[in-house]
């Protein structure tokens, strides 16, 4: 298996915000934390576009790179997950994070104030014994044990939020935008899409 | 002390104190990679649903994500 990735489609999400709820729901996100939110660029003007936008589960994480209390680790595929018993609640992966992913449930407030941070797992749950409650209450649902992807993706009406091995996802969305015959222009799509994938391909 | 004494001493001195700048040493601090000290996880297969079958896992988990492309499921 490659490395695990989302790709949110701008020209499909219609800013519906189901990913939204589906996390909150399937995790029991607490108050105040938004593992997943619908960012929308020229809202209310013609031509607006809304991406949906979580953890990325970057391949080198910055937010690994600051934590002080080395807490962060890498799942299968590539998953980026966090020990929670670890965590300080400083805010460094907070500051580091180019996508705003790490949430504090008590924030914003003063360091040792904010609660241990909460981020979007992927739907893989986290070092907890899989399926435990222990995991489900401070994790979240552990979809990827069952063989399923994360609820924003698969609950998405639209299908604009894909998640699954990079490859495969790749390969989905170069299918679609050949049909639609629109996005071939774009800057680095060669690069990016240019090549058919071999899925499991690191 | 005679003049010249005291000139060779001041030149001693001064070579002294400007070679001090010679012993500096670097004040960067290298960064090095953490290591996670946290409780291990588990793999994703390794539970009832799966029995730790990694390639039954796979399947599932590349099944899944072939569903998410509804041209597969329209034509």
């Amino acid at each position: 298996m490659g490395r695990m990735k989302f790709l949110c489609d701008a020209e499909r999400c219609i800013e519906c915000n189901g990913c939204v709820t589906a996390c909150k729901n399937e995790n029991e996100v607490p108050w105040g934390v938004n593992r997943r939110r619908v960012v929308t660029i020229n809202d209310g003007v013609p031509g607006e576009r809304s991406m949906s936008v979580a953890c990325m589960h970057c391949s080198d994480a910055p937010c690994m790179a600051v934590c002080p209390t080395n807490c962060f680790y890498k799942a299968e595929g590539g998953v980026v997950l966090h020990d929670k018993d670890l965590c300080i609640g400083c805010g460094y992966c907070f500051y580091a994070c180019p996508f705003g992913a790490p949430q504090f449930p008590n924030g914003p407030s003063a360091f040792g104030e904010r609660g241990k941070m909460d981020k979007c797992t992927f739907c893989a749950g986290g070092p907890e014994e899989t399926g435990s409650k222990e995991e489900y209450a401070k994790y979240g649902s552990n979809r990827l044990a069952e063989g399923k992807l994360p609820a924003c993706a698969e609950m998405c009406s639209t299908k604009a939020l894909l998640a699954g091995d990079s490859a495969a996802v790749s390969d989905i969305f170069r299918d679609r935008v050949l049909r639609r015959g629109k996005g071939l222009e774009a800057w680095g799509w060669m690069t990016a899409y240019g090549a058919e994938q071999k899925e499991g391909a690191k | 002390m005679n003049t010249r004494g005291l000139m060779s001493m001041l030149a001693a001195v001064v070579l002294a104190v400007g070679l001090t700048g010679c012993g500096e040493q670097p004040q960067v601090v290298s960064y090095e990679q953490g290591k996670y000290q946290g409780k291990a996880d588990s793999q994703p297969w390794d539970n009832p649903v799966f029995k730790g079958d990694k390639a039954a896992w796979e399947l599932a988990m590349k099944n899944r994500t072939r569903g998410q492309n509804e041209y597969n499921r329209t034509q």
